[in-house]
């Protein structure tokens, strides 16, 4: 059974659509992610699987239930990580996880149970008598995750949880999602961050509300149809004006040290000696792998066209 | 363009910054990478004029930070593209506001800001309310405000947080372009990816430099081939727990 | 260094705020003419509609004159005693008139006393009671050359205290803003913060959320009232002369009221600062100038007397005066204790109609 079915989903904000005729089925037991820029409607769509949002067209089904109808069975059996930092900053990690354990019902002999089971994955321990507030940005996504976890969802649906949050913690984040994937809990995550789609199992690139490609990231990366090539010169600025005038149709951008060329036919290697020939500021030229960024801006701008 | 030496900060028995050297030349995109605590932010503030040093020098432009923080803070620019725009004034008038509060007449700012206001494509959008206006434009109009006394140096705060690839990969033409005309820029970013955009980038760990250097250079030493996976290398190495 | 460039370049913004902001705009013209309104209109210290008992137990047509004199002077509102033989004090007791005028028998002829029976628990208001009927009924005398002795009986409020007047009086006030307050900012803190979202997707219902918020500050309120009443009674003197028993449970009701004042206002503001404007703006000056705490109601013009109606110390005032100065009991009460509870519920239900756990 699917975890999250979308059909014919469409989600308006007054004038604008944030969702555009959406359909989706999610698959148990991986970890799903939804890539997807600022304003592509990431945090609508994991609010319409919340049972959040109060207006929507089309159906939601997680977990077999419908989100508009029975929306109190689907939150007693999700778990919901919002994107801002969401819990009671004034109350200690303890007593954040206590109160949401006591919302959701779970029993004294599971409440114990659960707790030493999440603070091992959490390594809070040390700090369950701090405030919330007084934690770092890392350990506040942790201590999220717990709360989200308490009573055992099935499901678990995460925004942008790594949101701001420094690389070593997210890279730790990302290791105790795949324990619990291990453990048999689903995971839907949003995520704008190109990079953290690759650690995801399938994911589907949304923008503009609508869901441009879909598929596991080395299916995603391997779609790509385009060459794209490092250059290095002295002076990158004149050496990429004199690319520009030799390929005016190119995708050409500047990082730092290099230039990276992005063109539909495949440039031969005399190609770029003839060019070396006439511009002795070109130094060196590679072939290079794309990056879940590139991909994800090439197939924005043909859906454009 | 900019010179620590030895530049500590003690915040009561916590030394956020150790006695760090820091050079940066005019015209370079330099990186500051790190997690949070690690300093970046502490020096951040320090050059632009925020905090004092506890002991160290620093020089930004060729002035000194105590003595002449005035002149230095007037040769900066500062982009947090989440805090200083004012949503409930128009474009036209956020730039007024900036404009007026480093001593720039209007008309003067306009000219010094025009040619990235058409660029942009912010000329159409002066007179909307910032509010109203897409994330991709509220970046470039935070960028625009940065600049309008032609500062010589630009510091920009996660600058491209929430917008969409494309208009991150035209953000970064302009800083390059920029970058090629002489002005000096200072990112400091959570985004790894970002990090290819620099010239040079440091990372820190608690307050000093663990790691400095071009992005490439940094990446073969230590045998990685992503930056994330260079964040996580070097900082293992300097003894940092993991997972 | 000082540079006016840069001063007048924030000055400039600030103007922009200020005209873009509409509640800036409510502060600087609508709200001081709103004031100037009800202030203007709701004090007075004039007499006006006094209700006033006329009791006649001897029905001539002097005692009619002397009535008919009091229905024209427009101070008093005069009702015309049914002749129970009720103690003089009771109709004041049970808020029926605030003062009453007793004939004797055999009045004109070998009687010229009138028992003049004053409700004093607002010794303000009874100081002009006394001074006016006294000198319509001395100026009847005068014009027709006899004597009259005037026998007042000032009730509840022998010494004419004012402390026993605005004791009773801020403990309403104080109650009510207090807990209006605290509930206000309880629901709207949690939506600017950002908490709401992450309780909202659990099982829980509005209902259970909003009695749940209101739990820790029944008690609060509770502990507050006793607090001042405490104060009122150890430092000011003021008789506490009814039940205690009874004195909680009507003040646990008016709490609840104020209470779910509070959550319904949190529901509908959007910031904590717009709650705590609103929860002030809708209970210090109303209670002040409207509860008959300070200015009396019947004073009012109508559609003020109308709006008088909606705030609860109204009603508290009358329990609270009641029990400390005259003792009243269930009987006399009910009817206040009855507004303030469907007070709340209307207010509840509103709170909960409008507390929707999902994202508009």
């Amino acid at each position: 059974m699917m975890v999250i079915e979308a059909a014919g989903l469409s989600i308006t904000y007054g004038e604008s659509k944030a969702i555009d005729n959406l359909e989706l089925q999610i698959p148990p037991g991986i970890v799903y992610g939804i890539i997807g820029p600022d304003g592509a409607g990431k945090t609508s769509l994991i609010r319409a699987f919340c049972t959040l949002l109060s207006h929507y067209q089309g159906t939601i089904k997680v977990l077999g239930f419908d989100a508009a109808q029975q929306a109190k069975t689907i939150r007693a059996a999700i778990g919901y990580m919002p994107q801002r930092f969401s819990l009671y900053q004034d109350l200690t990690v303890q007593q954040n996880i206590m109160f949401f354990a006591r919302l959701f019902r779970v029993t004294k002999a599971e409440r114990e149970k659960r707790l030493e089971l999440l603070y091992r994955f959490s390594r809070l321990q040390p700090f369950a008598k701090r405030l919330a507030g007084n934690l770092s940005g890392g350990m506040k996504q942790k201590l999220a995750l717990s709360c989200a976890l308490i009573h055992t969802p099935r499901l678990l649906i995460l925004d942008e949880p790594t949101f701001g949050v420094d690389p070593v913690s997210r890279l730790e984040f990302w290791q105790i999602l795949h324990e619990l994937k291990a453990e048999g809990i689903s995971i839907v995550v949003s995520t704008p961050y190109m990079d953290e789609a690759e650690k995801c199992d399938l994911i589907c690139l949304l923008h503009k509300g609508r869901i441009l490609q879909e598929g596991t990231p080395r299916q995603i990366l391997a779609s790509w149809q385009n060459h794209l090539y490092s250059l290095t010169g002295s002076d990158l600025h004149t050496l990429f004006g004199f690319i520009q005038t030799k390929l005016p149709g190119s995708e050409l951008q500047l990082f730092g040290n290099e230039i990276h060329l992005s063109c539909e036919q495949e440039i031969w290697e005399e190609q770029f000696r003839a060019w070396q020939q006439e511009f002795h500021g070109l130094e060196s030229w590679n072939n290079i792998a794309p990056s879940m960024e590139d991909v994800f801006l090439a197939v924005m701008k043909s859906d454009t066209n | 363009m900019i010179q620590t030496k030895a530049l500590t900060k003690r915040f009561g028995s916590f030394t956020a910054v150790d006695k760090l050297d820091l050079e940066i030349v005019a015209g370079e995109i330099f990186g500051f990478l790190g997690a949070n605590g690690a300093g970046k932010t502490t020096t951040i503030r320090i050059l632009c004029g925020l905090l004092r040093p506890s002991s160290g020098l620093v020089r930004v432009n060729g002035l000194d930070i105590i003595k002449q923080s005035d002149r230095v803070k007037q040769s900066i620019g500062y982009m947090s593209q989440r805090f200083s725009l004012y949503p409930d004034l128009k474009a036209r008038e956020n730039l007024e506001f900036y404009a007026g509060i480093y001593g720039t007449r209007y008309k003067q700012a306009l000219a010094n800001t025009s040619e990235l206001l058409e660029l942009f494509g912010l000329n159409r959008e002066l007179d909307k309310l910032t509010s109203d206006l897409p994330m991709g434009f509220k970046q470039r109009l935070s960028l625009v405000c940065a600049l309008v006394h032609d500062p010589p140096l630009v510091f920009l705060d996660e600058p491209t947080s929430g917008v969409d690839p494309q208009a991150r990969r035209e953000f970064w033409q302009v800083i390059s372009t920029l970058a090629g005309k002489g002005k000096t820029v200072i990112v400091s970013t959570h985004y790894m990816d970002e990090a290819e955009y620099c010239n040079r980038v440091m990372i820190m760990q608690q307050g000093r430099d663990v790691a400095s250097g071009k992005p490439a250079g940094l990446k073969q030493r230590y045998k990685v081939e992503k930056m994330q996976d260079l964040f996580v290398k070097v900082l293992e190495e300097s003894g940092v727990q993991i997972g | 260094m000082f540079r006016s460039g840069r001063m007048l370049a924030v000055a400039q913004k600030e103007v922009f705020h200020i005209l873009r902001d509409p509640r800036t705009l409510m502060i600087i013209f609508i709200l001081p003419v709103l004031q100037l309104v009800i202030f203007g209109y709701a004090m007075n210290m004039e007499l006006r509609r006094v209700p006033l008992l006329v009791e006649d137990l001897e029905k001539n047509s002097l005692t009619r004159e002397i009535t008919l004199r009091f229905v024209n002077s427009g101070y008093f509102s005069v009702i015309e005693s049914r002749g129970s033989g009720l103690q003089p004090d009771e109709p004041l007791r049970s808020r029926i008139a605030q003062a009453s005028l007793c004939f004797p028998p055999d009045f004109g002829n070998s009687r010229s006393d009138l028992q003049l029976t004053i409700d004093a628990s607002d010794p303000n208001t009874a100081q002009l009671i006394q001074a006016y009927a006294s000198a319509i009924i001395n100026k009847y005398a005068a014009e027709n050359g006899s004597i009259l002795d005037i026998r007042p009986l000032i009730m509840f409020n022998p010494d004419l205290k004012s402390s026993f007047f605005f004791v009773p009086g801020l403990i309403a006030m104080i109650l009510v803003m207090v807990c209006a307050l605290l509930t206000s900012i309880s629901i709207s803190s949690e939506k600017e913060v950002g908490t709401l979202e992450q309780v909202m997707v659990s099982p829980v219902s509005p209902t259970e959320i909003l009695l749940g918020k209101v739990i820790p500050y029944i008690l609060l309120g509770l502990m507050d009232a006793l607090l001042i009443l405490a104060v009122g009674i150890l430092l000011f003197h003021v008789p506490f002369r009814g039940n205690f028993i009874i004195f909680l449970g009507f003040t646990l009701l008016y709490i609840l009221t104020a209470l779910c004042l509070g959550l319904m206002v949190s529901t509908i503001a959007k910031t904590q600062q717009a709650a705590m404007m609103m929860a002030m703006a809708i209970t210090l000056l109303p209670t002040m100038l409207l509860s008959g705490f300070i200015f009396p109601i019947s004073s009012m013009p109508k559609i003020l007397q109308v709006v008088t109606y909606i705030v609860p110390a109204r009603y508290y005032l009358q329990i609270i005066r009641g029990i400390m100065l005259k003792g009243n009991s269930i009987a006399q009460l009910y009817q206040a204790g009855l507004s303030l509870l469907v007070m709340s519920v209307v207010m509840m239900l509103v709170a909960v109609k409008r507390f929707r756990l999902k994202i508009q």
